[in-house]
This record gives structure tokens, sequence and C-alpha cells, in this order.
């Protein structure tokens, strides 16, 4: 107990003195419209039904711009456009010529990446680090490596005569707009497929500025088609006949709906679903490390991830000392304006979904778990959530069993392996899971123990285009990234 | 009166560097019809020394660069060299060729370039394995560049040989010396420009002209040399090339027999040409969970 207090004393005092001069991104080079149309056959076109909706900054509140909301003709629209670009043109052409094109819309990113960056921050709430060092560097190397795949097809499917399957509606979600539709577009388009694409309603702006680029990059009228909507907008993608590969990224709800909805026809399907993945702390890990992992792991994107490393297993003997570290280092996290360039963690994406965060909060609190949150200050207007983590949390509660998309994390306990290893599997999710110990032979278990799509041992929330992203069991099927990315965009003899 | 045009020095590519060559000897290649093409080096013994110290200097950067980044070295070489295309096509021309034959050797060169530039962080998700040996052990085979690698570029085909022998070997993270052809060497040299200006790093590749009847015994005996990529002909030159090679068992590769000019004379066996595999054990703890199995 002294021994406690005495710690306590002694724990670092982070609000006192230590803070930073503001640093934000400039904005004044960003180019932007007060209204969007929908992106059909190479042309921006007024959605049929004349609506547009606002795209609102979440850390301000402020409106940025209108988009338009596509409704069934609108979707029929580009689908036939996409369509017609498949017969015509796109699977006419030699695949190294369409992979010149593919080449072309990744340098076009690069050439234009610090305004994207500015965008995904101001229509989306992340941190201008993350959008400026992750989300578009990496949206631009996905293009540029499946440019590279267009003409070697036959080299990663050998003796299978692979194919394009036609026309693809895609669906994505809001947390990393850009790169999302960087991981959709670039295997479709590298494998011949035309494609429909659907951002969210809460963040369109850069598949719109997408549009305008890869309008500038020459490439066939049709070959991509953005259309911006809520769900109707996707459900109308997802239910078009001439449709003919579903591919969506989003929440296990929504991915069973679709599954159903292409029950008893021909699509081809591929799921990106949720996660509740286990980041693992041994008491042999490099607890330091470890700590800067669970941070990255749990507040990277305001825990907007779904392969976030929401519930974290600490080895007993070290428990006390992982979760004083991480109260501390919670402490040093800077909330605030995402155009700052000092700035951890951002705003949350919509005020739905901090709606959904304090729910959570406070059904963990009223199931016993014990609840702190980081001290820090939050701005007035827009939408925060403070980092915050639970202790004392059983595999029961619902903070440790549901998906909460949100900077809230939940600490359990545990002593042997074989422990960990079923307390980690306990869970309809299977997207991912981190790994933490000095000891390679017991990384190599664990990671064959996993039952998820990506391990990450030493590291979390690692991402590259040569790498397969997706999940096992509820949180989908299906790859993104590396070789295997491209088999669902392929048809086979 | 008419403007005198100003004439290009071609000199030799070293380390990054134009030096002329340390004999301080040229010679004269001709077009069909007898006229000069200008002086070029012929290049000494000492010369190949020169850049194989440059290009083993060179060769830590280059092979740990990540893939992906020498992908898009690849891929910013076909962009400069597209932009100077007119100059390629002209000295093909002065070489021999005809304007359209030029024009497609070009555009071939430039589309192999961009062939390699994607091949660079994909070869080895095709090639290298994981191997499930009977013991707990976690047991993969990867690909590695070989180090220094010698190219005798064809003879013929000047340009697109040239870059279809060297582009594997730099796609795999080799680094290069290569000897142009005898009788056309203009567009090596400025490749070697192009390469200059393409965030290439000097000693990555190093060219240099002259005579193969000179420094072929040379290549074959060089002690740091790792590997010889042999794209001419001839059974007595191939012979001594096998037999000096055995001095540090270099690796051999003949591919003089190849049309450079065909548009599918590209594939990924050329980069394993010169790559080496390897093998990395390493045990596996085994502990279950109680068969949760979920």
């Amino acid at each position: 107990m002294l021994k406690n207090k005495e710690q306590e004393r002694l724990a670092l005092e982070f609000s006192q003195g230590w803070s930073y001069a503001p640093a934000p991104e400039s904005t004044d080079h960003v180019q932007l419209q007060e209204r969007y149309s929908l992106f059909i056959d190479g042309k921006f076109v007024a959605p049929s039904s004349k609506k547009y909706f606002p795209t609102v900054n979440p850390a301000t509140e402020q409106v940025i711009a209108e988009v338009a909301e596509a409704g069934k003709k609108d979707v029929d629209k580009a689908v036939k456009a996409a369509r017609k670009a498949y017969d015509e043109v796109w699977s006419k052409m030699p695949a190294s010529e369409r992979g010149k094109y593919i080449f072309r819309i990744a340098r076009l990113i690069q050439e234009r990446a610090r305004e994207f960056a500015v965008i995904e921050s101001m229509d989306g709430g992340k941190p201008i680090r993350e959008s400026r060092d992750v989300d578009i560097p990496l949206a631009a190397n996905h293009f540029f490596y499946y440019a590279g795949w267009a003409d070697k097809l036959s080299y990663a499917f050998p003796n299978r005569r692979p194919r394009p399957v036609g026309v693809a509606g895609q669906i994505i979600p809001w947390n990393f707009p850009l790169l999302m539709a960087a991981w959709k577009l670039a295997p479709a388009l590298a494998t011949g497929n035309t494609v429909v694409l659907k951002p969210a309603e809460t963040t369109p702006l850069t598949a719109l500025k997408l549009a305008e680029l890869i309008r500038d990059s020459g490439l066939p009228p049709g070959v991509v088609n953005i259309v911006t909507g809520a769900g109707a907008t996707g459900a109308a993608l997802v239910s078009h006949p001439d449709v003919d590969k579903i591919a969506f990224t989003g929440s296990t709800e929504v991915g069973k709906m679709i599954q159903r909805a292409v029950a008893g026809t021909n699509k081809k399907v591929t799921l990106e679903l949720g996660g509740k993945a286990a980041n693992i702390i041994f008491e042999d890990a490099p607890l330091d490390q470890a700590v800067e992992g669970i941070v990255n792991g749990i507040y990277f994107n305001q825990g907007h991830v779904c392969c976030a490393g929401s519930r974290l297993f600490v080895q007993e003997s070290v428990a006390h000392t992982v979760v004083r570290k991480l109260k501390d280092r919670l402490k040093t996290l800077i909330v605030g304006d995402p155009l700052d360039k000092n700035t951890d963690v951002g705003a949350i994406n919509s005020a739905g979904q901090l709606k959904t965060i304090r729910d959570y909060i406070a059904l963990g609190k009223s199931e016993g778990a014990e609840f702190y949150e980081s001290p820090c200050a939050l701005p007035q207007a827009g939408y925060w959530c403070r980092p915050t983590l639970f202790t004392g949390v059983s595999q029961s509660h619902r903070i440790a069993q549901e998906e909460i998309f949100g900077p809230v994390l939940s600490i359990q306990t545990f002593r042997t392996v074989s422990e960990v290893i079923d307390k980690a599997n306990n869970t309809p999710y299977g997207l991912s899971a981190g790994i933490w110990t000095d000891k390679g032979s017991k990384i190599f278990n664990l990671g064959q123990q996993m039952r998820a799509g990506v391990v990450w041992a030493n590291t979390y929330n690692k991402f590259d285009p040569t790498s397969p992203f997706g999940g096992y069991k509820e949180s989908g099927f299906g790859r993104e990234g590396g070789l295997q990315g491209l088999a669902p965009y392929l048809q086979f003899d | 009166m008419s403007r005198i045009p100003v004439l290009k020095t071609y000199k030799i590519y070293i380390g990054g560097k134009f030096p002329r060559t340390e004999s301080g000897r040229f010679y004269q290649p001709e077009d069909a019809k007898g006229n000069s093409l200008g002086n070029l080096c012929r290049s000494s013994r000492k010369d190949l020394r020169n850049a194989v110290v440059a290009a083993r200097a060179a060769f830590p950067g280059w092979s740990s660069r990540p893939a992906f980044n020498r992908g898009q070295i690849l891929y910013r070489i076909a962009e400069v060299l597209e932009g100077r295309t007119d100059q390629f096509v002209a000295e093909l021309v002065a070489q021999g060729s005809t304007a359209k034959a030029a024009t497609k050797e070009v555009e071939l060169s430039v589309d192999r370039l961009v062939y390699y530039a994607g091949w660079c962080d994909k070869y080895q998700q095709v090639f290298s394995a994981v191997n499930p040996v009977a013991s707990n052990h976690f047991n993969f085979s990867i690909y590695e560049p070989m180090g220094v690698v010698a190219i005798v570029a064809p003879e013929e085909s000047s340009l697109v040989g040239l870059i279809s022998t060297l582009a594997p070997a730099l796609a795999g993270g080799n680094v290069v010396v290569l000897l142009a052809s005898q009788s056309k060497p203009l567009c090596s040299i400025t490749l070697a420009e192009v390469l200059q200006t393409s965030d290439v790093p000097g000693g990555v590749v190093n060219v240099l002209t002259g005579f193969d009847s000179e420094l072929l015994p040379h290549f074959a005996g060089h002690m740091d040399i790792n590997a010889v990529i042999y794209g001419r002909q001839g059974a007595d030159q191939i012979e001594a090339l096998q037999r000096g090679a055995a001095e540090n068992v270099k690796r051999v590769s003949l591919l003089g027999d190849r049309n450079w000019l065909e548009a599918e004379a590209h594939d990924p066996y050329l980069i394993l040409n010169t790559q080496e595999v390897k093998t990395t054990w390493h045990p596996i703890e085994k502990v279950g969970g109680s068969a949760s199995g979920y």
C-alpha cells in the first residue's frame, strides 16, 4: 500500500508545463468545391433525385461541402457505364497498357499527396500526421503495387488462365476513406475489371477528389464510377443484377445483410468486417515498447480501426507495471485539432459514432469494470473522446466482446500460454492479433494458435500493399493486399 | 552561316561520375557507311577494377532498400528515358537502325523497365516458400541478390538488349558493371546519363566501353565479381568465360540467343538468375489452448 502511494507521488505529471505551441497544417492550397456530383462515365453528373447532403468536419461541426445522394437510377447509370467500359475498352486493352494507367494514378496521388492528406483530416477527423504519413502514401503505394501485377497474373495463378470478373461494386467505410478506396480500386483495375465505388456518407471527399484525379489521368470513361450516398445507395449497388462482384468493408452486421442479399445470385463476394483483436503482452516482453504498441494498437485513428487491439491481455506478473506505464503514457497523448501536427488523437468521425462510444463507456462502468481516462482537456466544438481504458474486465463483459470502434481499451490478465490462447480466440471475430514477447519460439506458436487473419509480433497496426489483410470467422472472408488480393477479382477455368 | 553543332563527348560511367578511361586510349566505332560514330573510351583492366570497387561499395545500400523503393526507382528510369526518346532514336539511327525500328526499340525499352519495376516487390512473393518441415520449426526460403554482377551486354541489340539484361539484375538488388556493345556503344553512355538523373545511387550501375577481346578475361577472372551475364555469342568466348569464372566460383548466365525485340522477351526467371536462396530455421514452442477451437 505504501509502495503504491509512493509510486503515485512519483508518477509523471504531464499536465503541468508541457504545452505545445499550435502547429496547424495549412489549408489554403486545398481546392474544394461547395458541391460535388456523382462521377459516372468520366463526368460529374447531378443525381436524378437532385438531392444533396452535407459532409461535416467532425472537429468543428462545420459543413465542408455538399455531396450528391445517388438513388437507384443513378446506380443503374453507373453500372451501365461500367459495363460498357468493360465490354468496349477495358477488357480488350493489353494488360501492360492497363498497368500503365494504374501507375499514372499512383504517381498523381503522390504528386497531390498533401492536398489529399489535409482533406482527409478535415473530412474524417484523423490527425494530419496519420493521413500524411500513413493513409495517403499507402494509398499511392497500393496503386503502384497492383499496377505492376496487371501483366503478371499468369505468374500469380499458374496454369489457371485468370480472367476478370466484369463489373465490381465496392462499398467502403469511413475510417480510412482514401486508403480503402485504393485497396478496392487498385486490384480490381489491375485484374481488368471496371468499378462502381460507393464511399461512406460521412467521408466522401477524398474519393471525389480521387475521381477528379482519375479523370485527369486519362483513364477511359466508365472504368471507375464513384457514387455517393448512404445505406440505400449501397443496397442498390449490392442488389443490381448486372454487378458481378461485391467487395465490402464495414460492420459485421451489414456484411451479413450483404451475404444474405447475394445468396442465390452468381455474384462473387468479399467481406472485410469487424474485429475485437487480442493484444497479448507476456512477462518477457520489452515493456516500454509494448506500451507503445498498445497505444498504437487502440488509439491509432481514434480507435476507428477494424483490427484495433481493443482487448489487451497482460500476463499477471507484469500487469501492474504495464497498466501504470500505460496510464502515464495516456496522459501525454495530445487530443485535439486533427490538422495540428502535434496531435496524437483527433476527432471522433461523427456524432452518431460518438454516441455509440459513450454508450459503451457507460455500459463498461455499469458492468463493473474499472474506468480510467486521460485527464486531457477537450475542444469546445466537435466530437471528442478521451483515450480510455477499463481494468478488471472479464470475458463476459460486453466491452470485451463487442466492437466499440473508438479509443476504449479493455484490459484482462492471464497466467499461462494455454489460458491466453483460449481467451484470445474466444470471440466470433478473427481479424488480427498482437503478441509481445522476447522469445521467438513463443511468437511462432502463438502465431499459429491465433484464429486471426493477421498476427503482429512485437509490433501492431502495420500495413503494406504486399501483405494480405483480412479475417477469419465473422471478421469476413477474402484478402486484400498482396498476391492473394488479386484472386477475388478473377475467375478461373 | 549555319550554326556549328556542339558534339557530345562519350565517356565511361563509374561510381556515379563520368571519367575518361584511365588508360587514355580510344577507339572509333563506325556506322554502316564507314563513318566514325565518335571517339569512345577503350576501357582497361584498371577501369574494370575501379568499377567493381564502386559497385561493391554501393551494394549494401542498394540491396537493403525496400523492394518497393527499387520498383519506384526503376519506374523513374522509365519516366526519364521516355522523356529522352528523341535522343535515343537519333543514336540508334546513327548506329544503323531505321527511324521506325529505333522508335519501337525505345518504346519497348521503356515498357520493359516498367515491367521489371513491377516485379521488384513481387518476385519474392511468387518464388519464395515456407517449407513444411517435419520438426517443430518455422522454416522459410527467400531470395537474395548475388552481389556484383558483370553484364556483357548484347552486341547488336544495343539499347533494348542492354536494358533487358540490366533491369532484372537491378530489380533483384544487385549492383552492376556493364560492358557496352563494342560496335554500337552510344546508347549505353546516354543511358548512364539517364540512370544518373533517375535516383539510381552512384556505383549501382557502372558502364564501360571497349574491346571484349581485351576485357572479357578480366570480367571472368576478377575475384570480387559474383556473377556474369553474357549477352553475346561465340563458343570460344563462352568457354573461356566459364573457365575463368571457376576462379571464384562465379555464376554464369548465357543469354546470347535471345531476341530482345520480341514483346515477350522478358520474364521473372531472369531476376532469379542473379539471386541466391537463403533458408532460415526457427524453433516453435508447442503449447496449445484447451482446444476451444472456434
